[in-house]
């Protein structure tokens, strides 16, 4: 399972990748943590607002920060 | 959600609603009690008035925040970055500016996310002029300013600013339509295949969408209020200690040359409405014309200087420069024509 976390580095995008980290390190799951600052993946990934976060390809969320609880939905 | 837990949160919500009004209508008095009782400072002076300016304005303007805020948050819920480019993908020009500058108003945007917004709408068949439109209107037009401007100047100027704010966001965003200027976009912005996905995250039920109006006031209010106390403690010291029409001289309405002036200082100006707007209340007490002043704050706020460094990653510097002159040309024009009306 592969998580990935889009945001060019404002404070919002490096909170979702700490409440991602926090929930992988909680549940000791091994997903894979990526982070995307490029424009041209972002855009190629199909985000419009940063934060974004996609599991496995799939946009589950964009715009905003995750709750820890939306994040262990993902990971089931 | 059971029927027990609905009436739990409808009374909950009815108990905070009589305590906000009832707060908010004795904010006056208390404000006058703190100042000349508690405080004991003398009616009359320069800091018993600042003081008492700060102590009913500070609140007053924090709750309007929270309500007004709370609200948009919900209406936001309805509106996606992906269903408004749905709305607007293949849409004539004309009525696509218009529909760009209303959804800008009300579809969830931050100047971070400038970037990918710019670049998912133009590959997917939004026109130019269209997407334009929509990234003047959306920091423009917001709820942070609207709140401020009716609370502390009252809701003409509110709905003049949000008014001849759309209209700028539309005729701007159409006559950079009208200039054919693709070629300044950067060249690999439309070799790209953008995804044209659409979110999965649209909350659905109503306790959702009560929820993103509350996540709404802690992200916003939360990030705002320092700036809200800041510019109302130096509105306070204005009110209280710049003597009356020291302004009209400098930014009065005799000075022609003071609505341009007041466009150059704004754009470089990083602050937010909420900083800012105190401020511009205070200058207008002094004697400031309003369409100087108008325009003062539509530099600071709606063009600003780091919004288009970012854009400069997908756009010449010959649009950026069209793009601030267009819609610095239609500030100074709602400048100079509420000079002349008021």
């Amino acid at each position: 399972m592969v998580i990935t976390v889009y945001g060019p580095g404002c404070a919002r995008c490096h909170e979702t990748e700490r409440v991602v980290r926090n929930v992988l390190a909680e549940l000791q799951h091994d997903a894979d943590l990526q982070k995307i600052s490029d424009y041209q993946a972002m855009a190629a990934a199909g985000v419009l607002a940063t934060p974004a976060v996609a599991v496995d390809g799939v946009i589950k969320l964009s715009g905003r920060i995750p709750k820890p609880d939306e994040v262990k939905a993902w990971l089931k | 959600m059971g029927m027990r837990r609905w009436w739990s949160y409808a009374l909950g919500g009815l108990a905070a609603a009589a305590a906000w009004v009832a707060i908010y209508l004795n904010l006056a008095a208390v404000a006058r009690w703190t100042t000349y009782s508690l405080a004991g400072l003398t009616p009359g002076t320069h800091l018993a008035s600042a003081v008492e300016f700060f102590v009913f304005e500070a609140p007053k303007v924090l709750m309007l925040l929270v309500l007004v805020v709370f609200g948009v948050g919900i209406i936001r819920s309805f509106f996606t970055p992906e269903r408004t480019r749905r709305v607007l993908a293949g849409r004539r020009e004309s009525m696509g500016n218009v529909l760009a500058a209303l959804l800008g108003t009300v579809t969830p945007f931050c100047s971070c996310s400038a970037v990918p917004l710019f670049i998912g709408f133009v590959t997917t068949g939004v026109p130019l002029g269209v997407t334009f439109s929509f990234l003047v209107s959306a920091p423009m037009v917001n709820e942070v300013a609207l709140v401020l401007l009716f609370g502390l100047l009252g809701w003409k100027v509110a709905a003049l600013y949000m008014s001849t704010g759309l209209v700028i966001a539309i005729v701007s965003g159409w006559t950079i339509g009208r200039l054919h200027l693709e070629r300044f976009v950067e060249p690999w912005v439309f070799q790209m295949q953008a995804a044209a996905v659409d979110g999965s995250d649209a909350p659905a039920s109503w306790a959702d969408r009560l929820r993103s109006g509350a996540d709404a006031v802690v992200d916003i209010v939360g990030r705002v209020w320092p700036w809200v106390l800041a510019g109302i403690a130096v509105g306070a010291g204005i009110h209280g200690y710049v003597p009356e029409q020291f302004m009209a001289s400098i930014m009065g309405k005799g000075a022609w040359w003071a609505v341009p002036l007041a466009v150059l200082v704004g754009i470089p100006m990083y602050s937010n409405a909420a900083g800012i707007i105190p401020v511009v209340q205070a200058l207008l007490a002094k004697g400031a014309a309003l369409g100087t002043v108008l325009a003062f704050m539509m530099a600071v706020i709606g063009l600003s200087l780091p919004e288009t460094i970012i854009l400069r990653k997908v756009l010449r510097p010959q649009l950026i420069a069209v793009f601030v002159g267009v819609v610095g040309v239609g500030i100074l024009i709602v400048g100079y024509l509420f000079n002349a009306i008021f």
